[in-house]
């Protein structure tokens, strides 16, 4: 972390793990017989728990969305661009929760847990997740923290498709729903992406067919190749043009002799792929694909989206960015589309940023500027809302 | 600040509790005011971030669109109005966006600067030079407003498309335009309003 913790942090930030001991039926059939998840959150719960905003994570976020863990931290929290104080998720003014989602690797229960009826490691026999069980999960965690509606649950990409999933689910505990670089249902070659990243992983004859935290290693190989096919199509060409070129890192094109040559962009992903490979469980990987590759929001409403979202009854902000191309701009407008047709309250902002599918997490001045635009619409619904309801009290 | 006349009239021309689709919204006013006055369920279409901003502030459902890719992502009839205020000069095909809101909506509601006025003709005319108005403050070259029309030239467009005229009203700022807009609109008005239906 920076020397001085900058005014907009939420400085210094502590896990908090919460345990579950009533049974959860997932969607795949199969019961998690008790779970635990990690949380973080920031801000202060007001009084009437009206201020709640949900966190969903993306395919390989976390808990820590913001600040810092350590003074020896040398970057924060994954969306720390957007939430703090003054910032468009703004700590001052909303208590915000953040929980890794079930079936990951970084505290909350999943397939590097130890599973209570064997009391060995789960590993491939995790029981394969659905969103709809990230969101049963994080409505038990809403309960246990006494937060009956969210005012808003915000997502970007796999984050979105959770959004949505709440807004269908739990209409009643969701009031503004902000849904950002995500989609409907992938795209035959979205999953094709995702089948390459999950080949990648039990390739490696590390992966002991998915039992090698047993066999005491790690598919350190195959888990970078899938972090390295899964970052590039995270990026956008121009920006890998801008940020990498055609530059060498190693080795020269000189006439005459032969060094062998490097890429800078070829340094770039192998570090990327290295660092991710140390900080992730690659059954976790495999089992975060496969909720995006299954997930389909209208499947089960006859495939009519509009159908699917009459069930909503929150309002909802849909952001795109124009350069994303493994969530298109497209993907966001069939949400508006759906959304409009269904006669809910939506709008829709398509930021242009030449950073691809990362910009959700990243910095832009339109972006943050949405994002800021709504949040303080949301407070102000927050407020008319509180005051009727003090209304309704003194009439009943 | 009271609104524009032209607004007013478009308040009047709108049923209550509609469900309306604003072209070009800005920064979301009109369809604002029709929340209020109207009730309407509405929703506004824009291209500029900044204004989408600006709208979601307000308080509307913004949508950021290219209106010159036409209005596909709606279904037909799906609102009962469909507004542009003071926007079919900048498009690309005026006449294709003419097609489409009356595809999309029972009635639609259209505004345009009326460059038949006097004023518009005088310095043409007169001054040889591209007018220039307070309203309309470009020049030639960059000016987003590509299609001007006058009173008739519109008029000759609806009765080519079989689109029906149900109401039409005229604005004009100036002293002697306000007291002649009626009686020569194409002479006499800044603004031109239509009603239309298919």
């Amino acid at each position: 972390m920076p020397d001085i913790m900058p005014e907009d942090s939420v400085g210094l930030v502590a896990p908090e793990i919460i345990s579950f001991d009533e049974p959860l039926k997932l969607a795949c059939g199969r019961t998690l017989p008790s779970y635990q998840l990690v949380v973080e959150t920031y801000g202060k719960l007001n009084n009437d728990k009206s201020n709640a905003i949900l966190i969903c994570h993306a395919l390989s976020g976390h808990h820590h969305a913001a600040g810092y863990h350590s003074r020896d931290d040398l970057k924060p929290g994954w969306w720390d661009n957007h939430i703090g104080p003054g910032k468009p998720i703004d700590t001052n003014r909303f208590f915000v929760v953040c929980p890794n989602n079930l079936g990951g690797c970084h505290g909350s229960t999943g397939p590097n847990s130890i599973n209570p009826n064997t009391n060995k490691v789960w590993g491939v026999e995790f029981p394969p997740l659905r969103a709809r069980d990230w969101v049963n999960s994080q409505a038990r965690l809403a309960d246990r923290l006494g937060i009956q509606q969210w005012a808003a649950i915000v997502g970007g990409s796999l984050g979105g498709m959770q959004v949505m999933r709440w807004a269908l689910e739990f209409p009643d505990r969701i009031r503004h729903a902000i849904v950002i670089a995500s989609a409907m249902k992938l795209s035959a070659q979205n999953i094709a992406f995702n089948e390459m990243a999950r080949n990648a992983i039990k390739s490696d004859p590390d992966f002991q067919n998915g039992n090698f935290i047993e066999k005491n290693t790690q598919p350190r190989n195959g888990l970078a190749l899938a972090r390295m096919i899964g970052h590039v199509t995270y990026l956008s060409d121009e920006q890998m043009g801008s940020k990498f070129g055609r530059e060498l890192s190693a080795g020269s094109f000189q006439q005459g002799q032969y060094t062998p040559v490097e890429f800078q962009v070829e340094s770039y992903l192998r570090h990327q792929g290295d660092a991710f490979s140390g900080s992730f469980d690659a059954n976790t990987y495999i089992l975060m694909t496969k909720v995006l590759d299954y997930f389909d929001l209208a499947r089960e409403y006859d495939d009519d989206a509009i159908k699917a979202f009459s069930h909503a009854q929150c309002d909802f902000l849909i952001v795109s960015f124009l350069s994303d191309w493994r969530f298109s701009s497209e993907r966001s407008e069939e949400i508006v589309r759906a959304l409009i047709d269904a006669k809910k309250n939506v709008s829709y902002a398509a930021i242009s940023s030449n950073l691809g599918h990362d910009s959700f997490l990243l910095r832009n001045e339109h972006y943050e500027k949405t994002l800021s635009a709504y949040m303080d619409r949301l407070l102000e619904d927050l407020q008319e809302n509180k005051k009727s309801s003090n209304i309704l009290e003194t009439i009943l | 600040m009271s609104l524009r006349a032209d607004l007013k009239i478009i308040q009047n021309w709108i049923s209550p509790n509609s469900r309306i689709l604003d072209l070009a919204c800005g920064d979301g006013s009109l369809l604002k005011d029709l929340k209020l006055s109207k009730q309407v369920d509405g929703y506004g279409l824009e291209i500029d971030s900044e204004k989408i901003t600006e709208a979601i502030s307000n308080n509307i459902n913004v949508i950021a669109a290219n209106l010159d890719s036409g209005l596909s992502q709606f279904s037909d009839k799906s609102f009962d109005t469909v507004i542009m205020t003071e926007a079919l000069q900048a498009m690309r095909n005026p006449d294709l966006v003419l097609d489409e809101m009356l595809r999309v909506g029972g009635n639609c509601i259209v505004t345009f600067p009326n460059f038949g006025n006097w004023r518009a003709r005088t310095s043409l005319s007169f001054r040889g030079r591209m007018p220039v108005t307070k309203k309309l403050n470009y020049q030639w070259y960059n000016t987003p407003n590509i299609h001007f029309c006058t009173v008739f030239d519109f008029e000759e467009l609806c009765a080519d498309k079989n689109i029906h005229i149900k109401n039409r009203r005229f604005a004009a700022e100036h002293v002697p335009d306000k007291y002649l807009k009626n009686l020569w609109p194409n002479l006499f008005s800044d603004t031109a309003i239509y009603l239309l239906s298919k």
